[in-house]
């Protein structure tokens, strides 16, 4: 029906040409594109800064950098992966699929679009030209506190912590527009018959998501500001000699960290069902309970935010309440884990490669959130707080269920977007390469924190040597494998075997009745629904 | 076309809306500021314990001990020396006790100081009752001065069992600007 529709449409190129079709675009696909690229090129950036750290890393002792230099890393390398790779990749997806899930022609607000976009490239040149301009001699580098800015070491830093503020509002007014964005689209542009719950899950994790973000990112807006009047316009808001107080930063940031974690991950909830049920040639399981289930999480992650710092001092039924929410927050998370399984339970499966991220991702992630449940835990976090296996828990979350996440479905979409198939023997070795070096990776961090490395330091005490450098190894491993993804992605962009316009066997949804790749404009005309 | 237009228009609405939360949000960012001072002092949280006390008829209980530790911390950027004259008092919870604390000027300016007080364990804090102290207002000291600076307290004898020593942390800052 809407291949006709958009055919002819594709005729009139009165867009711009070049670098101003870029710049001045407003049409989602291009948009979409943008972000997603954009999310590619800081994934390789803030990969690159970690692989420095794990060769500092490699053996006890300073031999390659200078503590200062380090902490500037690990906190950059987080902000990147977070603001720049995961976020953008999540909204990079939203622009692409969600106008042809739901069967829009646009995206609701096509110039706001623009701007969220195009304030993010500014984003990510402050918070690391302070590297740049301490090889001139100005400022003593980057953000050095890590992610979190603490108090009251973040009040005390260099220049490294006003770019990174700065940095902060431009990422976080971004995220707020494409927020907005995605919930006029979803709430106004469904095509005729397409009632709530008949929408793709992807729909219902973005929902939830931007929720979220215009809830918290605010907040950080606040706490961020806040700390720079704290710096420089002699305000006391964290500052004890004033009579502030520098715990109430760790409340106003994990107010917001806490949902962020969920913000990065409920979008990629929302697409994994369809790719499991796509290669399971079955539909997916408990459709309303997931729906249910990703409202429950969105709402239970703002009010448990304190399991972050356990160990600051509050009292018992604080210490009790925000245990036992953060561990209900596990109930709603294993209703999903159940559905998922049940989706591919006796289905036709295959293994192309976005299954094999997929399926993978299941039982990596899964490792990710049983671990939290142990951080969870007051009496056993005491001990784990601010090790190494806090660093493996939130690599198995944030990388193996946000990121694998991503690359399934970017293996998944890819065909769709660009109208070639990718390599799938290259796919399949970027999967296995890494998966397994992921798990080489991060299971010695798992030892080392058990074993009472702590974390954010160069240097470490001889016994944590062995585990250090097989995690430095399968790093490395697991970096240059990402240089597979990069080929395979851009051979496919520029040519290959053509898709269908179904691309996959089992695949269901409006996405796959266009052509592949879509054309510029698609649902000029919107599909009826049923 | 008309249905474009008036489509338009709504998301326009709703995105507006929408913008309401996102100011909601931020106004709730800032009014945490004073809710956690507020909810810190009614519960004595952080071992925040600016709490004052009057002296009225104070029963003293003898049948019972507790050791009270004193540290001080001189923060960066104030040029002073300062630490209790004793480490520690062994006191029964209602008797008054005064306890001196020095302080010294190193540097050759009038500087002013503002020391802020901290109780652990924390749960002790709302027993810890101060009924004069240096940190109450801003310190001043010429250059070269030193100062005797007393500290009155008790412990109250509602003090939990189990708590058979407290310890109070006192951090002198730099009171950069001016007193009021
Ligand atoms: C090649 C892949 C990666 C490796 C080898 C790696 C390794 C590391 C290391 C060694 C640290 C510093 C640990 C410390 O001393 O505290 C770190 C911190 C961190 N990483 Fe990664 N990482 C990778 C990918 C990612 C991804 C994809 C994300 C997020 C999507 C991420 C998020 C974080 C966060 C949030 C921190 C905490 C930083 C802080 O505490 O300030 N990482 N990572
Ligand atoms: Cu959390």
């Amino acid at each position: 029906m809407s291949s006709t529709t958009a055919a002819h449409h594709d005729e009139h190129h009165d867009h711009p040409t070049g670098i101003m079709r870029w710049l001045t675009t407003t049409n989602h696909k291009d948009i979409g594109t943008l972000y997603l690229t954009f999310s590619l090129i800081m994934f390789l950036v803030g990969g690159a800064m970690i692989l420095a750290v794990r060769a500092e890393l490699f053996q006890p002792g300073l031999q390659l950098m200078k503590p200062e230099f380090y902490n500037q890393l690990i906190g950059v390398h987080a902000l990147v992966m977070i603001f720049a790779a995961l976020m953008p990749a999540a909204t990079g997806f939203a622009n692409w699929m969600l106008p042809l899930q739901i069967g829009a022609p646009d995206m609701a607000l096509p110039r706001l679009n623009n701007w969220g976009f195009w304030l993010l490239p500014p984003a990510a040149i402050l918070l690391t030209l302070p590297f740049t301009l301490a090889l001139f001699g100005i400022g003593d580098g980057a953000i050095a506190t890590g992610w979190t800015f603490y108090t009251p070491l973040s009040i005390q830093g260099g220049i490294g912590v006003d770019f990174a503020i700065f940095s902060v509002h431009l990422l976080g007014i971004s995220s707020v527009l494409g927020s907005i964005n995605v919930i006029v689209t979803i709430l106004n542009m469904r095509a005729p018959g397409m009632t709530l719950m008949k929408m793709p899950m992807f729909a219902w994790g973005w929902l939830v998501t931007a929720f979220l973000l215009i809830a918290t990112i605010p907040v950080l807006a606040g706490a961020v500001t806040m700390l720079l009047t704290d710096r420089h316009f002699g305000t006391h808001f964290f500052d004890a000699a004033g009579g502030g107080d520098p715990i109430l930063f760790q409340h106003l940031f994990w107010f917001f960290g806490h949902p962020e974690v969920y913000i990065v991950l409920l979008p990629v909830w929302g697409f994994m069902p369809q790719i499991l049920q796509t290669f399971s040639r079955k539909p997916m399981y408990g459709y309303k309970a997931q729906v249910v289930s990703l409202w429950a999480i969105g709402a239970l992650a703002l009010v448990v935010w304190a399991h972050h710092f356990f160990t600051v001092g509050m009292p018992v039924p604080a210490l009790l309440y925000f245990m036992y929410s953060t561990m209900a927050i596990s109930l709603p998370l294993a209703v999903l884990f159940f559905c998922w399984i049940a989706t591919i339970w006796k289905g036709s499966l295959s293994f192309e490669t976005p299954m094999l991220f997929a399926t993978g991702w299941i039982v990596l992630f899964g490792i990710g959130g049983l671990t939290g449940l142990v951080l969870a835990d007051v009496a056993a976090d005491a001990q784990y707080h601010h090790s190494y296996f806090v660093v493996a828990h939130f690599h198995y979350t944030l990388f193996a269920g946000g990121m694998m996440g991503v690359m399934s479905g970017v293996y998944y979409w890819l065909p769709k977007m660009t109208g070639h198939m990718f390599s799938e023997r290259l796919g399949k070795l970027h999967f296995w390469l890494t998966a397994i070096s992921f798990n080489l990776t991060f299971i010695p961090q798992f030892f080392l924190g058990l074993a009472g490395m702590p974390r954010r330091i160069p240097d470490y005490a001889l016994q944590f040597t062995e585990f250090n450098m097989i995690s430095t190894v399968a790093a490395f491993v697991l970096g240059f494998s990402q240089l597979i993804f990069v080929y395979n992605i851009v051979s496919c962009v520029r040519g290959g075997k053509k898709a269908t316009d179904r691309v996959w066997e089992g695949a269901e949804g409006l996405e796959w009745t266009l052509p592949s790749p879509p054309p510029y404009h698609s649902f000029t005309e919107q599909p009826i629904v049923k | 076309m008309n249905s474009n237009e008036k489509r338009q228009q709504d998301n326009k609405k709703l995105g507006l809306k929408l913008l309401w939360i996102v100011g909601a949000a931020l106004l709730f960012g800032f009014a945490l500021v004073p809710l956690y001072n507020v909810l810190c002092t009614v519960t004595g949280l952080n071992g925040k314990t600016n709490a004052t006390a009057d002296v009225t008829s104070n029963k003293v209980d003898v049948t019972r001990w507790v050791t009270v530790e004193f540290t001080s911390n001189v923060m960066p950027g104030l040029g002073w020396n300062f630490y209790p004259e004793q480490p520690s008092v062994r006191v029964h919870p209602g008797q008054i006790e005064t306890v001196n604390f020095v302080a010294k000027n190193n540097t050759n300016e009038t500087v002013a100081g503002q020391a802020v007080p901290s109780v652990s364990p924390g749960l002790a804090s709302p027993y810890f009752k101060k009924i004069e102290c240096f940190c109450f207002k801003r310190q001043e000291l010429k250059a070269g001065e030193t100062k005797l600076m007393p500290l009155r307290f008790y412990v109250s004898t509602d003090l939990p069992n189990d708590v058979k020593a407290v310890t109070l942390s006192y951090a002198f800052y730099n009171a950069v600007k001016p007193a009021n």
